[in-house]
């Protein structure tokens, strides 16, 4: 075949949209607009690297924390919901073989979201609105810095990717719970129950073990979405009190800033976001690994019932670990800087620790494996927590967060290193095993270009975050500007780190539209032949 | 004497030999998976061992830090203790306000400083010359924010905000302000 030809058709032409159901679709579209968005903060961070090594004089400070404010959040929001909310709402269904409760709500999920992060990142790129994702108060209200025209369209922007993340919500509990048309009546307290670990919390005292309703990724898949719920339910509510300083100052009137005390505040917004960093991030990983190391093995889950425990004590444990953020806050109760932030987050040591160990055993019952894409990309997957969780811990610590809360440390072989190589390897992973399921046979372009993928995104993630944290340990901080090249060293060398990871991700990107065809592409985007809310075409 | 340079030497000999001892593991497993050979059930008992062993590296680690970290019971108890010098100091408009031009501490004494924000917040770090941090806290406004040090070496000391306060806050340097002598 030409190369007009694949860039066209795809790989043997073997990829063909029109033979898709609508929630095929539906998830090609997710991780389409999720790896164009996963494009947008590799460009972002990028040129922050370049910025930490020399500033560039064509970006203005303002400008450069609106970059960073965009950042995390069309990293999460944009990219990573999407990626994740497109596979999940296919493989709810999926997995328990019953079409999904709405097709149009997954729609509307996946609108929502696109549109919410293009929303609030032309507010930033445009306005350089720049209170930074963890929005202290009252920084987002500061209107002498900020404009609260621009922070408005922002604050919206960012309401309605979480609208669609509710909807999303919706969606997965209720196709796990209703009764579709002509089937017998499901049991819909017992499937709920089972999904979120009430059933097996029960058989821990019971004689007679009732057995699991749902399998273990759906129920890990459920219990992330509990996080996804409080949430956005965190956010939403956050967003709506600065929209009202903001509607305030927009009609001339001032509101003062001292009526929300800015300690509760910090506690109240870093639980909600303590539910994505370590809930639904952490318990959609170990989930995802588990069905990986299912389809890659085709055996059962090495103490399944443990890992069932385990997702629902690391849920409990999402919900009273964000303390850890507030150590350095003087005011914050001692009692919970101790009990929050060090004792129950050590607890995500166990947890994770725990998955991190079921999944090698269950691979290792299964060998000799092949070394395939999802396997190597599983394995890089579980590298990357297993490398960021203890850094996070030590970080966790009274006596480290005193010389170490906002360096470079804590963004580079924590955040970065988790979220990149831990988080992003394991979607990888996911994607190159669903990418035949989705496609209905569609063929890989290039295995050469999945290798340097591999290596490169590995070795890129795995430097950046080290020597960002070698030059946190230095003392550079994060959330600032060097203008003396103080770390240069460092700096130079994660560049050289980013650098591969951009390479890497336009190999990959490269890579899946030779595979599936610029018709392909265009073609998801296109409605479904098909009545059914099925995941996959009838035999 | 263990101060700030002492333990983040600690921290990267152990973090760095952690992190080559679970890349050579994973490279390990990554080449016996994949090779022939008859597949084996890990035991329970294994398995079990490591959760034993996850629970006690959790909680030893804070434990040794307690115990080996002097500021860390210092930072818990420091409402009962007395401190050989207390410097109040305000923040506004991205600016600090020192109680003097210079502030000056003898060796081996406790020092309390007392900062408040009267707007956004900000953080308060100590760093030293070649910029590494000597320790820091946040400053969070309508809240007294107290950080308590005692001070092992002779140095010079240059006063930043360690948090984000929104661009102006780029400028938040006092540069060479606290003296140790």
């Amino acid at each position: 075949m030409s190369f007009i030809n694949t860039l066209m058709n795809g790989e043997q032409a073997a990829f063909k949209p029109d033979t898709q159901t609508s929630m095929q679709k539906i998830a090609l579209r997710f991780v389409v607009v999720g790896l164009i968005y996963y494009g947008f903060a590799v460009i972002e961070g990028m040129i922050m690297r370049i910025y930490q090594i020399e500033p560039i004089p064509a970006i203005p400070p303002d400008q450069f924390f609106g970059i960073m404010t965009a950042h995390p959040l069309v990293g999460i929001f944009g990219s990573t919901y999407s990626i994740v909310f497109g596979a999940f709402l296919f493989l709810v269904p999926f997995l328990m073989k019953k079409p999904i409760w709405s097709v149009k709500m997954a729609n509307w999920s996946f609108l929502m979201i696109a549109i919410g992060t293009m929303v609030f990142w032309l507010a930033g790129f445009i306005t350089h609105y720049a209170p930074l994702y963890t929005l202290y108060w009252p920084l987002p209200a500061d209107f002498d810095q900020f404009g609260p025209v621009g922070g408005a369209i922002f604050i919206t922007g960012i309401a309605l990717v979480m609208v669609g993340a509710v909807l999303f919500v919706i969606n997965i509990f209720k196709t796990i719970m209703y009764t579709p048309e002509g089937w017998e009546k499901q049991p819909a307290g017992a499937l709920l129950g089972s999904a979120l670990g009430v059933s097996g919390l029960k058989n821990l005292f019971k004689k007679r073990k009732e057995e699991h309703l749902v399998s273990l990724p759906v129920a890990a898949i459920a219990r992330g979405t509990v996080d996804v719920a409080l949430n956005s339910g965190i956010i939403l509510f956050t967003g709506v009190l600065i929209l009202v300083y903001m509607v305030a100052a927009i009609f001339g009137h001032s509101l003062e800033h001292s009526a929300i005390d800015a300690l509760l505040y910090k506690n109240w917004f870093w639980w909600g976001l303590d539910l994505v960093a370590d809930g639904l991030v952490l318990i959609f990983v170990a989930g995802t690994w588990y069905l990986l190391a299912s389809l890659i093995t085709g055996k059962k889950i090495f103490m399944e019932n443990i890992a069932r425990a385990a997702l629902l004590l690391e849920l409990v444990v999402s919900w009273t670990v964000w303390s850890h953020h507030l150590m350095s806050d003087q005011a914050q109760p001692g009692f919970l800087k101790v009990f929050s932030g060090e004792m129950v987050t050590a607890f995500e040591l166990i947890t994770q620790g725990l998955a991190f160990f079921i999944v090698l055993a269950t691979l290792w019952s299964a060998r000799p494996l092949k070394m395939t894409n999802p396997l190597k990309f599983l394995l890089g997957g579980l590298l990357g927590f297993a490398l960021a969780v203890p850094a996070g811990i030590m970080q966790a610590d009274l006596g480290l967060n005193r010389i170490l809360h906002n360096t470079q440390w804590i963004i580079g072989p924590h955040v970065h290193v988790a979220i990149l190589v831990g988080l992003t390897m394991t979607l990888y992973s996911a994607i190159y095993i669903l990418f035949p399921i989705l496609t209905n046979g569609g063929k890989l372009y290039s295995q050469k270009l999945a290798n340097f993928h591999f290596w490169a995104h590995l070795i890129g993630g795995i430097g950046m975050g080290a020597f960002m944290g070698m030059a946190g340990l230095k003392g550079m901080l994060r959330r600032t500007i060097y203008f003396e090249g103080e770390f240069n060293i460092y700096m130079i060398l994660a560049g050289i780190c980013g650098a591969l990871l951009l390479f890497a991700f336009l190999a990959f990107f490269y890579n899946i539209v030779m595979s599936v065809g610029v018709n392909g592409v265009l073609g998801i985007f296109k409605p479904s032949k098909f009545e059914t809310r099925e995941a996959t075409p009838a035999e | 004497m263990v101060d700030t340079q002492v333990v983040l030497n600690g921290q990267t000999i152990a973090y760095t030999a952690y992190t080559l001892a679970i890349i050579s593991l994973m490279v390990w497993f990554s080449v016996i998976v994949t090779k022939k050979g008859k597949s084996s059930k890990v035991s329970t008992g294994l398995f079990y061992t490591w959760v034993g062993f996850l629970v006690v590296l959790g909680v030893s680690l804070h434990i040794a830090t307690a115990h080996t970290i002097p500021w860390k019971p210092l930072d818990l108890h420091r409402a009962d203790i007395k401190a050989d010098k207390v410097f109040d100091i305000s923040v506004e408009n991205h600016t600090f306000h020192l109680p003097a031009d210079t502030l000056y501490i003898d060796v081996n004494d406790l020092a309390l400083f007392k900062v408040t924000s009267n707007d956004l917040t900000y953080g308060f770090g100590l760093f030293a010359r070649d910029n590494s941090m000597l320790c820091q806290m946040q400053v969070v406004p309508g809240h007294m924010n107290d950080l308590l040090w005692q001070f092992v070496k002779p140095g010079i000391y240059t006063i930043r905000s360690t948090e984000y306060s929104g661009p102006l806050g780029i400028q938040m340097i006092e540069k060479d302000v606290v003296v140790v002598r």
